[in-house]
């Protein structure tokens, strides 16, 4: 069923905001952006036809207050609502009340949202789609002989888990047969220790793992991928810097990877943009499905970079009850794209958060880069939500002539007033295991703790 | 008496409490040292202490629990 929309309401901030109103713009919609208090002189308020007061700074009774965001959507007169990422983007209640008072969601049914948001759920839905999974126990083994045949199928190293642990603690790694024997004992005495439950189970332990994740499109009925993208450049699980393709990924795993995040998407008739994540062992070229995440990502333009969509467009047009208009033969990846997250946020000082009032701004331009931001000269940036400033994005022939390009833009970007990781960025992309795009998950924190004390001497 | 007030070292969102199921780190009258937690504040997500900056007895509470501040702002009034 094909539902008219005329006007679409922007139930986020910051640069995402923008860029929906962007891709809505250019489908020829009106747009309608809430807004906190705090927000009311943002460059999303400025660019709607529309904004729309919902409520205190604190996103708890703005952004993310349910009833507040549908009812000012209602009001507005708006057809659709765009959660853009984060906040209600991946609250399945929101989207029910979305669609309840007659409104159409901008992303999956809320059962796809529920059913993606939780971990077993998700995990069931991959493995029943021929999915891999990080071989393991899948549940507690009970005893020695059990525990033998879970080894038997994932091999050395595992990862030894309490059951009652978490947050990385009464996790022990086994290298061989040996060390397995000894270390189950030791281990299911200390978890009973420590957590009353001697319970333990199994996984495969992915020593150098790199995080990739393949970007979907489905109408509820197909579903087509646009490749890859690399975010194994990580601080505190937060992603850094981001490409696309993944350099390090040999072509038949490339497409044996997109073609499992198809089969996941198109088992749950997935509607929307999504994304697959999977870690990936580049010693045995082994993927793993990590989460499915139902909603538009941060970095979802170095993908827009490679393949010449507009993954945000297609998304509100799928929403309005139309079929994909994009096969997956149509979709070609071209060179490679580089995203770095600028972030109000000190690199030399421990990241320590950074807002303040812009006072002078030089946004890079010039073939192949883009950047993707909520600033302007004269803003101030409120200190209520997420350090995200903007991201700078750049395409070229080959990831080689991207780095280069990528430093020139890093050179040009000017931004006054507060402190950036810019001086992050520009660091990493002389780095010469970053050029090599030899890095795992566990690099950039490794990396930074011998270099953050340098960052600020050395750039600014 | 003299007074002296705490001001906050950020901007953001200031909170009395540590989180919100427990009590407040201070209340009106309670006795204070030089370098106490007396709340924190809440900038783009990540926590920061307030510290007291002098010894002596609060008098008076400026921002309320949850209270948006700018930096500088005082948020407590003490008795010193």
């Amino acid at each position: 069923m094909t539902r008219k929309v005329k006007t679409l309401f922007i139930a986020n901030r910051g640069e995402i905001a923008v860029r929906i109103n962007r891709a809505a713009k250019e489908l020829g919609l009106k747009t309608v952006q809430a807004h906190s208090l705090a927000d009311a002189e943002s460059l999303a308020v400025k660019l709607a036809d529309v904004s729309v007061n919902i409520g205190p700074p604190a996103a708890s009774k703005s952004y993310l207050n349910v009833d507040a965001v549908v009812a000012a959507a209602v009001a507005s007169g708006a057809d659709a609502v765009h959660p853009g990422y984060g906040f209600l983007a991946e609250n399945a209640r929101f989207a029910e009340a979305v669609e309840a008072a007659g409104l159409v969601f901008v992303g999956p049914t809320p059962h796809q949202i529920r059913m993606m948001g939780d971990k077993v759920s998700a995990l069931e839905a991959a493995i029943a789609a021929g999915v891999p999974t990080v071989p393991g126990s899948r549940g507690r083994v009970e005893t020695p002989e059990e525990a033998a045949k879970v080894v038997e199928r994932t091999g050395f190293p595992v990862m030894i888990k309490a059951s009652a642990g978490g947050g990385g603690r009464g996790i022990r790694v086994a290298n061989s047969r040996d060390e397995f024997d000894r270390l189950m004992p030791q281990a299911s005495a200390e978890a009973l220790a420590a957590f009353g439950d001697g319970g333990l189970y199994i996984e495969k332990f992915v020593s150098s793992a790199r995080h990739v994740e393949v970007q979907v499109l489905g109408d509820g009925h197909d579903v087509v991928h646009f490749f890859e993208r690399e975010c194994s450049l990580q601080r505190r699980r937060q992603k850094v810097w981001e490409e696309a393709p993944a350099a390090m990924l040999p072509e038949d795993v490339r497409m044996r990877l997109c073609q499992s995040a198809v089969d996941l998407a198109k088992a749950v008739n997935y509607r929307g943009a999504g994304t697959i994540e999977y870690l990936y062992d580049e010693t045995t070229r082994e993927f793993y499905f990590l989460e499915m995440n139902t909603r538009i990502q941060v970095e979802h333009p170095v993908t827009e970079m490679i393949t010449g969509y507009d993954l945000v467009r297609e998304m509100i047009r799928i929403s309005m009850g139309e079929r994909l208009r994009i096969q997956q033969s149509d979709i070609v990846m071209r060179g490679h794209a580089l995203e770095c997250r600028i972030n109000a946020e000190d690199p030399a000082k421990g990241f320590m958060p950074a807002p303040g009032t812009i006072d002078s701004l030089t946004i890079p331009g010039g073939t192949g880069v883009r950047f993707d931001t909520l600033l302007y000269q004269g803003y101030t940036v409120p200190p209520f939500y997420d350090s995200l400033l903007g991201k700078l994005i750049v395409w070229d022939e080959n990831r080689e002539a991207a780095m280069n390009r990528m430093q020139r833009a890093l050179h040009e970007l000017k931004i006054g007033g507060l402190k950036t990781t810019k001086p992050l960025h520009l660091a990493l992309a002389v780095d010469p295991d970053v050029r090599a795009a030899r890095f795992d998950t566990q690099f950039l924190e490794a990396w930074l703790e011998h270099r953050a004390a340098m960052l600020e001497d050395q750039w600014t | 008496m003299a007074t002296k007030d705490i001001l906050s070292p950020l901007p953001g969102t200031f909170y009395r409490k540590p989180s919100p199921d427990a009590a407040p780190y201070k209340k009106e009258g309670d006795a204070v040292k030089k370098g106490d937690v007396i709340g924190l504040i809440e900038v783009m997500k990540s926590f920061h202490e307030v510290h007291a900056d002098a010894d002596g007895t609060i008098a008076s509470f400026i921002a309320e629990n949850e209270e948006p501040v700018m930096a500088g702002q005082p948020l407590i009034t003490l008795n010193i």
